[in-house]
């Protein structure tokens, strides 16, 4: 599988990541370098192989479904970029593309 | 090296021969002898000696109220990237230039409980990203033993920190090698406890499957003591273990007399170099005068470990740094609208190799290649999971190996990131089956350190521990000489 300049550009889209044309061209280049290498997995027979879910430790509790607030022991106000009464301000989204 | 160890520091704050404040001077002055700042070695992301004297107060109230935590009046370098009130966490990023938690992650709370000084928070390769410490915001650290040269990453500053002996204890985290490799070029002591074993509470999220709070020491015993004290059951993990935590240090006890070694061929590919090769040999050599069992072993899905690695780990990243966007804290850059600004902020904030990692993972978690990809690296690493179940199953204590396939190389040397990413191969394994490993150093090679690796059974720290205080002793200077 190779990756086009324009599977680039879609996946810097979903993440939300803007690349130059430039920096386009060369993420395409090594991340098909990279990819390359990952090739090597197709080589391993993992049928009937079951998904590792986490690290595949038998660790993990069940717990009651209820979250107990995190203290913090400064505002919202001293690290949000933009806040106006408790809540959090994002740029309006009527400019924001609806099409993905 | 830290002239005085944990161990040492704390008795002597307890019967009165040292006090936390002279300690922090001393951590000072250490860091002016040995050029610590930006213009040489590059330590710390933050430094504050004000903050660190606070603390140094603190520690003296305990001892004054009868305290004896394990770490009374010893400094600990903190990482970049785990939550502190009193200094920024910024994960050696410019997209949290400023940013300081309004939380504490609980392995600080854990070290303030135990009487330890936190002394500054090191560099780091952005958000974990590296095997160098030469992706950091903040400029590339630089190796104390040999400022040419790279300290191994991703938590290099941490490394440094004790290898240039400002601390005796720092904490880093790992995701696939980053406090075992960085160990192993600086000629200190690193450990990735089993996964689960120390919460993560607090600690900013690269690889939520992989991701674990370890520890360094410039001894085996610094180290374990370090371990103990933020070892433990975290109810704000929901990862965490609830499992007695035994105490490490108290491994140098036990005889290493029928311990069951396993050498990994795989790990001794014909490709290693001759010299690493025959510092491990030597190194299980004295564990066999010793009394020790040295088996060959395979754990055949190795070579695997690497492609699984930087699929599974790319693809949370892509994930987690999603909350990077300009909204709720860290940096913002005005754009065009909601999504120019989401693009302004990230493009901005992330340097390359984050970028590159976080555009990795969205195109292998994309419609179209999430089977050829993730599906399948998550496949072939139960198999690589296995691969350890069945090698402990069949009686073997303790496994043995190289932490990396070359020691510190120069700064700037590698340019590839697939060259950069082959750093992990020997760590990433442990990572991946949650299993825990350290390095310690075992020699030098043109005069530089050259690491050895041991992994265990999931919370099988206490063996390991058995092992690496009995190389220790065998190898003496000769580990470092």
């Amino acid at each position: 599988m190779s990756i086009t300049l324009e599977d680039v550009r879609h996946i810097a889209s979903l993440a939300r990541l803007g690349l130059s044309e430039q920096r386009a061209e060369s993420v395409a280049t090594e991340l098909n370098t990279i990819l390359s290498h990952m090739d090597a997995l197709s080589t391993v027979n993992t049928e009937g192989v079951a998904e590792a879910v986490g690290s595949g430790v038998r660790t993990m509790p069940l717990r009651d479904d209820a979250s107990a607030p995190i203290p913090l022991v400064r505002p919202l106000e001293s690290f949000a970029p933009s806040l106006r009464d408790g809540l959090l301000l994002v740029p309006r989204l009527s400019s924001h593309e609806t099409v993905e | 090296m830290s002239a005085l160890s944990a161990a040492a520091l704390r008795d002597q704050t307890i019967s009165g021969d040292a006090s936390p404040a002279e300690t922090v001077d001393a951590a000072v002055a250490r860091c002016a002898a040995v050029g610590a700042g930006r213009e040489r070695l590059n330590v710390f992301a933050w430094a504050d000696d004000a903050d660190a004297r606070d603390h140094a107060a603190l520690a003296l109230r305990q001892r004054d109220q009868g305290g004896t935590g394990l770490l009374l009046g010893v400094p600990v370098a903190i990482k970049d990237n785990i939550a502190t009130l009193t200094l920024p966490t910024t994960c050696g990023s410019n997209i949290l230039a400023g940013y300081v938690s309004p939380y504490e992650a609980t392995v600080v709370t854990k070290l303030r409980a135990a009487g330890a000084i936190p002394f500054g928070k090191t560099n780091m390769d952005e958000f974990a990203m590296g095997s160098s410490t030469e992706h950091s915001a903040y400029g590339p650290t630089r190796n104390p033993l040999a400022p040419d040269r790279v300290p191994g990453g991703s938590s290099g500053g941490s490394a440094a920190a004790v290898a240039a002996g400002i601390v005796p204890v720092a904490l880093g985290s790992e995701t696939g090698g980053s406090v075992r490799q960085p160990a192993s070029f600086c000629g200190i002591v690193g450990v990735k406890p089993s996964y689960g074993r120390v919460s993560r509470f607090g600690l900013v999220a690269f690889a939520s499957s992989l991701d674990h709070v370890g520890v360094f020491g410039a001894t085996v015993d610094d180290a374990a003591r370090g371990l103990r004290v933020i070892a433990g059951h975290d109810p704000r993990d929901a990862t965490s273990v609830d499992a007695p935590v035994p105490d490490y240090h108290g491994a140098h006890e036990q005889s290493v007399k029928g311990l069951v070694i396993g050498r990994p061929r795989e790990y001794f590919p014909d490709s290693l170099d001759p010299r690493i090769r025959e510092r491990c040999d030597a190194a299980l050599e004295r564990l066999r005068e010793l009394g020790a069992e040295v088996r060959d072993v395979s754990l055949p899905h190795t070579s695997m470990a690497i492609p699984v690695y930087y699929i599974v780990a790319p693809a949370e990243a892509s994930a987690n740094l999603s909350r990077f966007d300009g909204v709720r804290y860290g940096m913002r850059v005005e754009g065009e609208g909601l999504r120019g600004m989401y693009e302004a902020t990230r493009s901005r904030g992330f340097g390359p190799e984050v970028t590159r990692r976080i555009l990795l993972g969205t195109y292998v978690l994309s419609a179209g290649y999430y089977d050829a990809y993730y599906r399948k690296a998550q496949q072939v690493r139960t198999l690589i999971g296995r691969d350890f179940t069945d090698v402990f199953a069949s009686g073997v204590d303790v496994l043995f190996t190289p932490t990396a396939p070359t020691t510190a190389f120069p700064i700037g040397a590698i340019s590839d990131p697939y060259e950069m990413y082959m750093s992990d191969i020997f760590t990433a394994t442990a990572n991946l089956a949650g299993v825990p490993a350290m390095s310690q150093p075992i020699g030098l090679v043109d005069g530089l350190p050259v690491g050895g690796q041991f992994m265990a059974a999931h919370l099988g720290e206490m063996k390991m521990f058995a092992a690496a205080y009995a190389l220790e002793r065998a190898l003496g200077s000769e580990a470092r000489a």
